[in-house]
């Protein structure tokens, strides 16, 4: 299969936790100030029927993000992905992850700006 | 410049502020600290880490960091200090409380700390060599974790924990290991936290292999979402959910009978009359009261159980599970006994599902699946947090839980709940029920010790002291006075003290205080001197909490502070003339010499795992006859088996069954407080930011979590008029906070949840940092500890809730 020209993150969000580490570690790698930072993590409270809900962490990346392009140069994992304590973020080549993607339900693949 | 070095070391205390464990590389340029990382060759957190350890660039070289002693100059609660140096300091300190210890006896010091980290062990070195056995976790009910410890070492002689493989080389790929068909996350929230010295996340990867999670939780929680079933309890309940899953589960025969016949004292005959065990001085002459009696049908007699020699005195006995028995007495009388599993399955009769969904609310059918599923996996390992503790019946309600790991065939099996102990028994810091290097040179020394008569489980396992009754008796001075208070890391005021308004009281009383801490906190200002302390990345030290057995290794320095162990172990030497180590790595060495490795050995290779068939690693230590020191097959405890009709609480005159008491302030045991106070408060969530009420002052976890909040349900919120982010009032009859409401639906309608350790180190124009404006403990009593002298009622209060008038927020940090 041919590869994309594009790196991205595929998101499992069936498994995070809401912890933040991926948005600290974004901050520690990439120096940024408070309330800045390459990943953010949102509270989704689905409404459900029958007044149920369901309760979601989704880890966003931001305009901010650029992939850890120093890191991944050098073969490591984004500061985001290394660090994450559910080990739900993956990084890797957009037509390699879209194939993942089918694999597993609850996941978001992104591409960067 | 110089080149960037990589320490690799150990997570605990002070930074991340947590139970620690993880294994991480710092990095470090000139002596500073310019980058942290979780290690990937670490077994514990392989690679990850969490937001606060990620966040320690900002807190060790924070502008606020105490960096000198200092010496109160004005009365207590202002911000009256000045700089002093480390030698005057300790010279005052010296010189003060070797006065109190002239004038009113070592025990007229209290030496107090935070919750489970690298200080224990060196508060109690201090303590110790300056000869005072108050040591005092500060929290009301010492309503953490030492509960459940007890609890457990009462009813089965250990601790247990559930199983993740975190003993075995090459963890959940270990041939050894079994991944747990079912969990019950029993009132833990994983978002922050890893409690317990367990990594929180070890849950998701377990649920990643196939786990099926039950969550027992009022609050829609991450698991809850996510779980097979949700039981969303009523707060204080947990003890009739458990006799409501052993009633299914007994009612259905779901239990292992093999177990229950070989382990369990479920044969022991007890006596109807007075509901106490027959003992073998009860029947035979000369009989020992520590020996029990059965009842062998084939024989049709009563036999002897001999706990000395952990069998029966005649062999081949089968002894019967149940039956009602006529025993003669040795006085004459003739008397009824039945056994002990009659009476314990006695207890859990009357807890059928619509009863026990009367009482907490979660539908009867959900109880019974999910108990028949729980007893049906295999194998199937609870985790339960803190929750469990923070209620006053606590050992009831572990024993009802531990009843149902042990009566399932899950105890101390791969994937079940397995016992813990310290890595290789090196013990530094001592737990309930554990003895390591540390202790009081003369056992005679801890006969003051405040609470240690009153309470079973104080003179039993439990080596602090009572904190409610230390509070107390600062003001009765009965039996004798309190001079002094040695806090460590420890901040009364914001975070671990209940009714925080006592207890500045109790620290205005207080003739000297000494604060040990890295920032200032509203505690501190109460404190005649403040020595400032270090983070884990500036010391050495050793870390012996299950597994592994870890160090810590030195990373930086910091000019002007010192780390923990260091502080205590200089004075210690002063105040001991004995004292036995001259350096601090020949006291860690001592603390190791179990694992066979000194402190630099085990530096080299980082952490350790003790080896197959050792006491502090599983499984079926029962079976080998790992647990008793006698090397016999069976538990710790004092009869040998898993007691379902526990020996030491009826020695203490407590029930020695599990039972369900509604707390003292809950909408049935108060309905008359009820009218006024509609809503169940509960507190403590936990928040990914903050470690309790440390953190508010690094910004990239401030800003994760920037205020107080309290959530509350839509319908509860539109009830009482008040919008999503607004300030409300939080009250009840002992006082009140204010909070931002979080409205959201994963709360239930009946109750709010408030943050708690709230105070603001940004708003320097209080010296006590507004810690009573937005804090929860205003609202929660002391003194309500169980009759064990454990628990508190920190879940399940009650409180109204309106909006209030003025603006609120808070300043930037």
């Amino acid at each position: 299969m041919t590869k994309s020209s594009k790196n991205g993150l595929l998101i499992d969000y069936e498994y995070c936790t809401g912890c933040f580490s991926c948005t600290v570690a974004c901050c520690q790698e990439h120096g940024w100030q408070a309330p800045l930072s390459g990943i953010k993590v949102m509270e989704i409270v689905q409404d459900l029927p029958k007044d149920k809900a369901y309760l979601t962490f989704l880890p966003f990346p931001t305009e901010l993000c650029v992939l850890c392009a120093k890191r991944t140069r050098k073969g490591l994992d984004p500061a985001c992905v290394k660090h994450c304590m559910a080990n739900c973020l993956t990084y890797g080549n957009l037509r390699d992850l879209s194939c993942e993607l089918e694999k597993k339900p609850r996941m978001v693949l992104w591409s960067p700006r | 410049m110089g080149k960037t070095t990589i320490v690799r070391t150990t997570t605990w205390s002070a930074g991340p502020g947590c139970h620690g464990g993880c294994g991480v590389l710092a990095h470090i340029k000139d002596n500073k600290l310019v980058k942290i990382e979780g290690d990937p060759a670490h077994p514990w957190n392989q690679g990850r880490l969490c937001a606060r350890a990620l966040a320690m660039t900002q807190y060790i070289d924070h502008h606020d960091r105490l960096k000198s002693p200092l010496k109160r100059v004005g009365k207590r609660g202002e911000d009256q200090f000045e700089e002093i140096s480390w030698d005057e300091a300790f010279d005052i300190i010296e010189k003060r409380m070797k006065s109190i210890r002239d004038d009113f006896g070592p025990e007229s010091m209290i030496f107090s700390m935070g919750t489970g980290r690298d200080i224990g062990p060196w508060i109690c070195m201090l303590a110790y060599a300056f000869g005072s056995p108050n040591v005092m976790f500060a929290l009301s009910g010492n309503a953490c974790y030492s509960p459940r410890i007890a609890a457990l070492d009462t009813v089965q002689g250990d601790y247990c924990v559930f199983d993740a493989a975190q003993w075995l080389p090459g963890r959940y790929d270990h041939p050894e290991y079994k991944v747990p068909e079912c969990m019950i996350i029993w009132g833990y929230n994983i978002s922050a936290t890893c409690p317990d010295n367990l990594f929180g996340h070890w849950i998701i990867d377990l649920m990643k292999k196939g786990t099926k999670i039950i969550t027992i939780d009022p609050r829609l929680s991450f698991f809850a979402s996510r779980s097979k079933y949700w039981l969303q309890i009523r707060p204080g309940t947990d003890a009739a959910l458990a006799l409501g899953f052993l009633h299914v589960i007994i009612k259905e025969k779901l239990y292992d009978k093999n177990f229950l016949e070989t382990f369990t004292d479920a044969p022991r005959l007890v006596r109807n009359d007075t509901g106490k065990l027959l003992r073998e001085s009860d029947v035979v002459k000369r009989g020992s009261t520590d020996n029990f009696v059965v009842f062998d049908i084939q024989k049709n007699t009563f036999v002897i159980w001999n706990t000395l020699g952990q069998e029966y005195s005649i062999a081949n006995t089968t002894p019967a599970l149940t039956g009602n028995f006529k025993i003669n007495l040795l006085n004459g009388k003739s008397i009824s006994c039945v056994t002990a599993w009659d009476k314990f399955k006695e207890s859990c009769e009357p807890y059928t599902p619509q009863k026990v969904e009367e009482i907490t609310f979660v539908a009867a059918g959900d109880i019974e699946k999910a108990a028949k599923f729980y007893a049906g996996a295999k194998p199937a390992a609870i985790h339960w947090g803190v929750p469990i503790d923070m209620t006053p019946e606590i050992t009831p309600l572990c024993h009802a839980i531990a009843a149902l790991w042990a009566l399932t065939g899950n105890l101390d099996v791969p994937g079940g709940n397995v016992f813990t102990r310290s890595a290789f028994n090196a013990v530094a810091y001592a737990l309930p029920g554990a003895e390591g290097v540390i202790k009081l040179k003369d056992p005679a020394q801890d006969k003051p010790r405040i609470g240690k008569d009153e309470y079973g489980p104080f003179n039993q396992f439990i080596w602090r002291c009572q904190t409610d009754k230390v509070i107390e008796q600062i003001f009765s001075e009965k039996p004798y006075p309190v001079k002094g208070l040695w806090m460590q890391t420890c901040n009364p005021l914001s975070g671990i003290g209940l009714d925080p308004k006592l207890w500045q009281k109790a620290l205005e009383k207080l003739d000297f205080i000494v604060g040990v801490d890295l920032f200032m906190t509203p505690s501190l200002r109460y404190a005649d001197i403040i020595l400032p302390a270090a983070t884990f990345l500036e010391k050495d030290g050793v870390r012996s909490w299950w597994v592994p057995l870890q160090t810590i290794n030195k990373a930086v320095t910091v000019k002007g502070c010192r780390p923990d162990v260091e502080i205590n172990f200089e004075l210690s030497k002063r105040f001991d003339p004995d004292f036995k180590w001259e350096t601090i790595h020949d006291l860690f060495d001592e603390i190791l010499k179990p694992s066979g490795m000194s402190f630099d050995e085990l530096a080299k290779k980082g952490w350790a795992l003790p080896p197959e068939n050792h006491a502090s690693r599983p499984y079926f230590r029962h079976e080998k006859g790992l647990l008793r020191s006698d090397g016999k097959p069976g538990f710790a405890t004092p009869s040998g088996k898993f007691e379902l009709y526990s020996t030491l609480r009826e020695k203490w005159d407590l029930k020695p069954l599990p039972y369900f008491k509604e707390p003292p302030f809950t909408p049935v045991s108060r309905p008359d407080l009820f009218k006024d106070y509609p809503l169940i408060l509960s507190t403590g969530r936990r928040s990914p930011a903050f470690f309790h009420a440390e953190h508010r002052n690094i910004p990239w976890l401030r800003t994760l979590d920037p205020d107080p909040v309290v959530e509350i349900h839509p319908d509860t919120a539109s009830k009482n008029n008040i919008s999503n982010g607004e300030w409300v009032v939080v009250e009840n009859w002992m006082g009140k906070a204010r909070f931002k409401a979080k409205v959201t639906k994963i709360i239930p309608r009946w109750m709010v949840m408030a943050a708690h350790g709230w105070w603001f180190p940004e708003k320097k124009d209080d010296p006590l940092f507004h810690t009573f404006e937005s804090n929860i403990n205003m609202l929660i009593p002391m003194n309500e500890q169980g009759k064990d002298g454990l628990g508190a009622p920190i879940k399940h209060l009650l409180c109204r809730i309106r909006k209030e008038k003025k603006g609120g927020g808070h300043d930037k940090i």
